[in-house]
C-alpha cells in the first residue's frame, strides 16, 4: 500500500513535471516519434527481407555437372570435397548418376516427345548424360564464391544456379539492413541525449524541492523515481504516433500491395499480428530510450 | 549514552580550511543548547555534520546512537527522518500551501493521507498557524514563514532539532516569538535543540547552554551561559 501511494504520488509529480517544461518535453517527444517511426520502417521491411530470404534459401540449390567418364572413385572423391565446402547444407546433398537423371527425364517428358524417344534409346555404354550433384545452400549471400568452389573441384564440368535480380539483391537487402541499423542506433543516442536535456532541466528547476526532499528525509529512491516516469512517459508518448502509423500503414501496404513487395517473389507478413509484435517492440524501445536517459541524468546530477 | 556524542572531530575543506578542529562535545537527550561564534568559526560546519551533510575529516559523530560519521549515503534518509532541520531562508515551497509544505516530506514517505492530515494538523496548531492552512508562502510575513518551517521540523516528531540561525532573516520581535516557539516544543514535546545563533538578545535572556566556537575550535562550553562570542573576527 505505502508503495502504492508512493508510486501514485509520484507519477502526479512526472505528469506536471511534463507540463512545467512543456517545450522541451516535447521536443523530446517528436525526437523519439521520429526515431521509433524509422525504427518501425526498419523493422518491417528488415522482417519481411529477412522472412524473404529464408524462404529464398529453403529454396535455392546449386547443380554441379560432373564429367561423363568420371569414375566412381572420382565421383566419390567429388563428394567428400563438396562436403568440406562451409556454405553447403551437408545433409539435403543429393547426388544423381546418368541412369538415374534418363529415368527422371523420361517420367517428366511426354511420351510422344523426342526427348523421351532419345532417352528411351540410351543404354549404359551410350548414356551421353553427366552425374550432377544437388548442392543446397546455408547462406544466399555467398551463392557466388560456393558456385566457384564447387567449379574448382577436379572433374566438376559445369556449375548451374540461378540467378534472378531478386538473389542479386539481396546482399543489397543486407547492405541496406545494416545502414538502417546504423542510422535506428545513431537516432536513439540523438534522442536519449533529448531527454537526458529535458530531465536535466526538470532537475534544475526542482533543485529547491529536491534539496528540501533530501533535507526532511526522503529516500534516494523516491527522489529519483519522479524523473524516472517522467522518461518513461516521454519515452511512451513518443511512441504513439508510430505505432499508429505501422498498424494503420502496414495494413494499407499490404492491401494496396496486394500482399508482394517490390516484385511478385517477395511475398509480404500477413498485417495481423505482426503489426502489433512491432508496435509492442516500439513502446518497449520508447519506454526504455525514455527510462534510461532520466535515470543516468538523475544518477549525474543528483549524485545521491 | 550522550545524545550526542562528537568526539575528537576534524573538518578540513578540500581547499584547506580547517572549519573544526579536535571538537568534543556531549549532549544530553532534552537538551537545549546554543552554538555561537562569529561568522566562519565552524558553526553551520558542526551542525552540517549532525545532519549528515558534510562527513568529519577525522573523529566520531555520534546521533541517536547513529554513527553518523559511517553513514553511507544511501542511508542518510534514515538519519534525516528522526531529525528536524529550520534554516535561516525558509526552504519553504513557493507553489505549495502551508498544508503542502508541512506535509511535504510525510508525502514522500508514504503515509496515509489521514495520517498526514491529522500530523500535519498538531504540528501547526504548535506554531500557531493552524487558520493558515491554505495560504502560500508569499502571503505570509517573514516570522510566519518561519514558523511554517518550524512545523515541517516537527511534524514527524524528532528527537533532535537543528535549527541554523531560525532568527537571522527576522526582526527582533518577530525573533522572540519564534524562540519562543522553539523553547516551547523542548519543554512540552522533549525534543533535544541545538540553535546556532548570532542574536546575542536571545541567548543572554534564555540561559540556557552556550557552546562557543573560534576558528573551528571550542573555547567555552557553559551550562546557562550567555553569549561571550567575540564578533570581531
Amino acid at each position: 500500500m505505502k508503495a502504492i501511494r508512493i508510486f501514485r504520488r509520484n507519477i502526479a509529480h512526472a505528469v506536471k513535471s511534463i507540463f512545467r517544461n512543456f517545450s522541451l518535453s516535447i521536443a523530446s517527444v517528436i525526437c523519439t516519434t521520429i526515431t521509433l517511426t524509422i525504427v518501425s520502417l526498419a523493422i518491417l521491411a528488415s522482417v519481411n527481407i529477412n522472412n524473404f530470404t529464408k524462404d529464398l534459401e529453403g529454396t535455392l540449390t546449386i547443380i554441379a555437372y560432373v564429367d561423363k567418364d568420371a569414375t566412381n572413385d572420382e565421383i566419390n572423391s567429388i563428394k567428400s570435397k563438396i562436403l568440406e565446402i562451409r556454405n553447403i547444407k551437408s545433409d539435403e546433398l543429393i547426388f544423381k548418376d546418368k541412369e538415374t537423371i534418363r529415368q527422371e527425364t523420361m517420367e517428366k517428358s511426354d511420351k510422344n516427345s523426342s526427348i523421351y524417344a532419345i532417352m528411351n534409346t540410351l543404354n549404359e555404354s551410350n548414356n551421353f548424360l553427366q552425374p550432377e550433384f544437388i548442392v543446397a545452400v546455408k547462406n544466399i549471400e555467398n551463392l557466388e564464391d560456393t558456385a566457384q568452389s564447387l567449379k574448382s573441384i577436379d572433374k566438376i564440368a559445369e556449375v548451374q544456379y540461378s540467378e534472378s535480380v531478386v538473389e542479386k539483391m539481396v546482399p543489397t537487402f543486407n547492405i541496406i539492413q545494416k545502414v538502417t541499423l546504423a542510422i535506428i542506433v545513431g537516432l536513439i543516442c540523438v534522442t536519449i541525449f533529448l531527454i537526458c536535456n529535458t530531465i536535466k532541466l526538470t532537475i534544475f528547476a526542482r533543485k529547491n524541492e529536491i534539496e528540501i526532499m533530501r533535507l526532511v528525509g526522503t529516500s534516494n529512491f523516491v527522489i529519483k523515481l519522479p524523473f524516472v516516469i517522467e522518461g518513461l512517459f516521454l519515452g511512451i508518448i513518443g511512441s504513439i504516433i508510430p505505432v499508429i502509423a505501422t498498424i494503420w500503414g502496414y495494413i494499407i501496404a499490404y492491401d494496396k500491395l496486394e500482399g508482394y513487395f517490390l516484385t511478385n517473389f517477395i511475398k509480404m507478413i500477413e498485417p495481423l499480428p505482426f503489426s502489433l509484435y512491432v508496435s509492442g517492440i516500439l513502446v518497449i524501445i520508447g519506454a526504455i530510450v525514455g527510462m534510461f536517459g532520466s535515470y543516468t541524468t538523475v544518477r549525474r546530477h543528483l549524485k545521491i | 549514552m550522550k545524545f550526542i556524542d562528537i568526539k575528537n572531530c576534524y573538518k578540513v575543506y578540500k581547499n584547506g580550511v580547517t572549519a573544526l578542529a579536535d571538537l568534543n562535545i556531549a549532549i544530553d537527550k532534552g537538551e537545549f543548547v546554543f552554538i555561537t561564534g562569529a561568522s566562519g568559526c565552524g558553526k553551520s560546519t558542526l551542525v552540517k555534520l549532525l545532519y549528515r551533510e558534510e562527513k568529519p575529516t577525522k573523529g566520531q559523530v555520534m546521533v541517536g546512537g547513529i554513527n553518523v560519521s559511517k553513514l553511507y549515503n544511501s542511508r542518510v534518509y534514515k538519519l534525516r527522518r528522526k531529525l528536524g532541520i529550520v534554516f535561516q531562508d525558509f526552504k519553504l515551497l513557493p507553489k505549495l500551501t502551508v498544508y503542502e509544505n508541512v506535509a511535504f516530506g510525510l508525502d514522500n514517505i508514504g503515509l496515509k493521507s489521514s495520517l498526514i492530515r491529522s500530523k500535519v494538523l498538531k504540528a501547526l496548531q504548535i506554531v500557531g498557524l493552524k487558520d493558515k492552512t491554505k495560504s502560500f508562502p508569499n502571503e505570509l510575513s517573514g516570522g510566519e514563514q518561519q514558523r511554517v518551517c518550524i512545523a515541517r521540523a516537527i511534524v514527524n516528531e524528532p528527537k533532535l532539532l537543528i535549527c541554523d540561525e531560525p532568527t537571522g532573516n527576522l526582526d527582533p520581535k518577530t525573533s522572540k516569538e519564534i524562540v519562543k516557539v522553539i523553547k516551547n516544543i523542548n519543554e512540552d514535546l522533549g525534543t533535544t535543540v541545538i540553535m546556532v545563533t548570532h542574536d546575542k538578545e536571545i541567548v543572554n535572556s534564555l540561559k540556557k547552554r552556550v557552546i562557543t566556537l573560534e576558528n573551528g575550535i571550542l573555547t567555552s562550553d557553559t551550562k546557562k551561559g550567555s553569549y561571550t562570542a567575540d564578533e570581531s573576527n
